[in-house]
């Protein structure tokens, strides 16, 4: 991370919710923290653990909005702290919260837990529909190809030395195809949506936003034959039907996916299969 | 000595990225087939699986599937990018594997981009004489980490066989006998982040998949999570560590944070222009100059990274770069290539760009230098991920199975994680199964493990609320020192400061303060941790870099600028007291490698201190 004391454009005013284990109370620090023009929420943060209070507890990762470690709340609005600028809060400062909606178990830090159980609860993986594959290529050719200058060690046969081991097809897939869930798969599991979500409120095992997205991406891949499956779990009453389609979830979502269609197309799907989920 | 709570798995797994998860779901599909005893991995992550640094890989992995190519030509490509320090054996293991492993992750759903036909597409990488690197537009490793996270969801259980450790920091491996010729893992030391408390999980087999250390550097591509744990931890446990001095330095990084833009900006057409305008690769021995939009294979910008990064050194030397506070920076024009295609190929480019450099690339050329990026060098391991300490693997960044050689080409990490992390997985199964379940005959007592476990636990936590050195100022230094003397070209002089002032920082970590003392989520506590490693990663890799008296791929020596007749890894141990030890090895001299392999008459060795070997 930079280090903005160097080149600083002055201070800011950073308020900070913090919370000890065991301790519900909690407190509010303020610190006043050097940035310029390129200092984000994150590096605010870590100014403070290197400056001021190595105490202060907050994780991140890869600085570049994929890993979706670093998402709190700034000013009441769910973002990722290393996309976010402090520069955009010189005047009003910035009061940094944890993401809403979840329990806190150290400062910043929240429960991810109960989200990857509900994650795993939407069976997030590829159900296959038992086709047998046929090859997508053909299998890589022993010999060089045509601008083959290269002429590897042989075998006593005369045959390549080298061969290929494991699958050597997959599905076929046009772009289309993959259009039509790759939105979906852009999720990065950072939990904003949650934090923003309305719904979490009231009903807090609610699958949530960024869930039913996932759940969502894998019903409409053409390669897979879950959907049955998962819609028994998204049409019951803590799956999809708490959503009322504010679609707070889709303007906080840095990636640009769109759990609110998500939610709308999962819930129009449950009603879709009702009656062919009821013979199985 | 505090109790330690003790939990037992087959396998243990250190590390969540690519190649921990492969390695997981390879012993989790062994337990679906029903081979005997189910058997349960314990995989160790200090953050979530999900957050591993494999998500930030952006550009492909290459796997041989085209009519024009060959397994040959994929093995020739890599060994050509080595610079002759590739393990032949190792490479042959990976390429016969990689398109494999590649068409396994595309049956468990990952979107792959495709041809019109609904083929995998393939693209053009660096030093790749064919397209053969299969992506996902350029968010590659973010698709291929959640593939595999949510696959392996469909494992995991408190019961196995898969059994999740999230959040726990780990300290140390247990190895009985560390150096010595019995020398045999059982296991590793943790702590729980939310408990608060540390663990043992015993096991007659650990894969370490901890990633690279090239955080170290001030200026880098890498998480902050990339600190080298396990390459201290098996340096610590008696495994040597081979050519650590090559790092290697992405040209494309925006100036300051370091935050890489892929090299499939080039693979797709982007061109790099001086201050001028001009395309300034071709004056330093890349050209012939190649048409805009029309990249040639291993000509222009489609050279070896290594390559393209030295010719900015040299454009920055003649004045050719833009000077700004961040230091010298070219060009990358990607405006021909449109909107359009910017959103369909390279929309996370595209994103960084606006976001962190205020540039949009379809309007106006994005300012990009140098930055550390890969570690090359690591734990020494066979082409299976087998080090020297029975029990122990290593796979991914973390370890130098002899693929990489001096010189890695984009797109074969990735496909290294999921090969050899598979490897790793099943050899660690297959010791784990063939009954050494205690450690086998010889093994000390289990009862002498928890012992020696708790120790070492009681040693860290005793770090808590200790100390007077600053750890923040000690990393910074230590950015600082690698950026300044330890970079694309290096000389004696720059790499015994560096040697001296990284001697200088480990004495201060002696004394590191760590402030806060809290059981749960001490964040201060666990980033000291890490900076501990990657001083010693660091160590190794300097005193490597100063014993390297030659150029060769990513380590160019000004003050040596010949390449040895013949070449040879180097090795790092430490010796007595901690000293670091460099030894040089001929290539493929490990495949018999025993712990002994480095000390054979073949071998030249070098005490590596700066207070003996002089910092004049």
């Amino acid at each position: 991370m930079s280090d903005a004391t160097d080149t600083t454009a002055g201070t800011v005013r950073l308020e900070v919710a913090r919370t000890s284990p065991g301790d519900a109370a909690g407190r509010r620090d303020v610190f006043e923290v050097p940035y310029d023009d390129r200092t984000s929420v994150l590096d605010a943060l870590q100014w403070v653990k290197d400056h001021a209070d190595p105490t202060l507890t907050f994780r991140w990762s890869c600085r570049m909005a994929v890993c979706g470690s670093c998402g709190v709340m700034v000013n009441g609005r769910p973002v990722l702290g290393c996309e976010t600028f402090v520069r955009g809060y010189r005047t009003s400062g910035l009061v940094v919260e944890p993401l809403a909606h979840a329990a806190v178990l150290r400062d910043l830090v929240v429960d991810t837990d109960t989200f990857l159980g509900k994650l795993a609860a939407v069976k997030p993986w590829l159900v296959p529909d038992g086709a047998p594959r046929l090859p997508l290529v053909d299998a890589p050719s022993r010999a060089a190809g045509s601008g083959g200058e290269v002429a590897g060690p042989t075998t006593p046969d005369g045959d390549d030395a080298l061969r290929a081991h494991g699958p050597s097809s997959g599905h076929v897939q046009t772009p289309g195809e993959l259009a039509a869930f790759k939105g979906f798969a852009e999720c990065i599991d950072c939990m904003l949506c949650y934090a923003a979500c309305p719904q979490l409120e009231p009903a807090p095992d609610f699958l949530g936003p960024a869930v039913v997205a996932t759940a969502r991406r894998w019903d409409e891949d053409s390669r897979d034959a879950g959907e049955l499956e998962r819609a028994d779990v998204l049409d019951t009453e803590h799956g999809v039907w708490p959503c009322v389609q504010v679609g707070a979830c889709t303007q906080v979502c840095p990636k640009g996916v769109d759990p609110a269609r998500a939610l709308r197309d999962a819930q129009r799907v449950a009603e879709q299969t009702w009656e062919a989920r009821q013979g199985s | 000595m505090s109790a330690l709570r003790v939990e037992r798995a087959d396998v243990v797994v250190v590390g969540g990225g690519a190649a921990g998860l492969s390695a997981a779901l390879a012993v989790a599909e062994a337990a679906a087939r029903g081979e005997g005893r189910a058997p349960v991995v314990a995989l160790v992550s200090k953050v979530y699986p999900l957050r591993s640094h494999t998500v930030a890989a952006e550009g492909g992995a290459a796997g041989v599937v085209g009519d024009d190519d060959s397994l040959e030509q994929h093995v020739a490509d890599t060994v050509a990018g080595g610079a002759g320090l590739c393990e032949e054996d190792a490479v042959r293991f990976v390429v016969e594997r990689a398109a494999g492993e590649l068409y396994r992750l595309e049956r468990w759903g990952l979107p792959w981009s495709r041809t019109d036909d609904g083929d995998v597409a393939v693209r053009r990488f660096g030093g790749m004489s064919r397209a053969r690197t299969w992506f996902a537009a350029d968010k590659t490793g973010f698709h291929l980490l959640h593939t595999l996270f949510q696959t392996s969801l469909r494992y995991s259980g408190p019961d196995g066989p898969v059994r999740r450790y999230d959040e726990h920091h780990v300290l140390d491996l247990v190895v009985d006998d560390p150096g010595g010729p019995d020398a045999r893992v059982r296991g590793v030391v943790v702590h729980d982040q939310h408990r608060g408390e540390p663990l043992l999980l015993a096991a007659p087999a650990v894969v370490l998949a901890t990633g690279g250390s090239a955080r170290a550097w001030g200026t880098s591509t890498n998480a902050g999570i990339c600190t080298g744990d396990g390459t201290a931890m098996a340096l610590r446990a008696g495994v040597p560590l081979r050519d650590t001095e090559f790092l290697q330095f992405h040209p494309t990084g925006l100036p300051g944070s370091g935050i890489l833009l892929t090299e499939a900006a080039r693979g797709e057409g982007g061109v790099l222009l001086d201050a001028e305008g001009r395309r300034y690769l071709a004056d330093y021995g890349l050209g012939p100059e190649t048409p805009v939009g029309a990249p040639v294979p291993r000509t222009m910008e489609l050279g070896p990274r290594d390559r393209l990064s030295q010719a900015f050194w040299h454009a920055d030397r003649d004045g050719r770069t833009i000077p700004t506070p961040d230091g010298g920076v070219v060009l990358l024009d990607l405006r021909h290539l449109g909107a359009e295609r910017l959103a369909e190929r390279l929309p996370l480019v595209t994103g960084i760009a606006k976001q962190f450099a205020g540039v949009d690339p379809a309007t106006e050329p994005v300012p990009v230098r140098p930055t550390a990026h890969y570690t090359m060098g690591g734990v020494r391991t066979d082409a299976r991920g087998a080090t020297s300490v029975a029990g122990l693997f290593a796979a991914g960044e973390c370890a130098s199975t002899g693929l990489h050689g001096a010189n890695r080409l984009g797109s074969n990490s990735l496909v290294e994680t999921l090969v050899v992390g598979r490897a790793a997985g099943e050899a660690a199964l297959e010791r784990s199964r063939a009954g050494v379940a205690d450690g086998g005959a010889g093994a000390s007592p289990e009862t002498a493990v928890v012992d020696r476990a708790a120790a070492v636990a009681d040693g860290y936590l005793a770090m808590r609320g200790r100390g007077s050195e600053p750890p923040a100022e000690i990393r910074a230094e230590l950015g600082r020192v690698l950026d300044a003397d330890v970079g694309i070209y290096r000389d004696a002089d720059g790499l015994r400061r560096a040697l001296a002032a990284v001697e200088d920082l480990r004495a201060r970590y002696a004394d590191v303060r760590v402030t806060d003392t809290s059981a749960v989520l001490n964040t201060d506590w666990a980033t000291t941790l890490e900076l501990g490693a990657t001083l010693l990663v660091a160590h190794a890799t300097v005193a490597a870099a100063l014993a390297r008296e030659e150029s060769r791929g990513a380590h160019q020596r000004l003050d040596f600028p010949a390449t040895d007749d013949v070449p040879r890894h180097s090795e790092v141990r430490l010796g007595p007291g901690g000293a670091v030890e460099v030894t040089h090895v001929p290539v493929g001299s490990a495949a018999e490698h025993g712990v002994g392999a480095g000390k054979s008459a073949r071998t030249t060795a070098t005490p590596f201190s700066a207070g003996r070997g002089g910092d004049a």
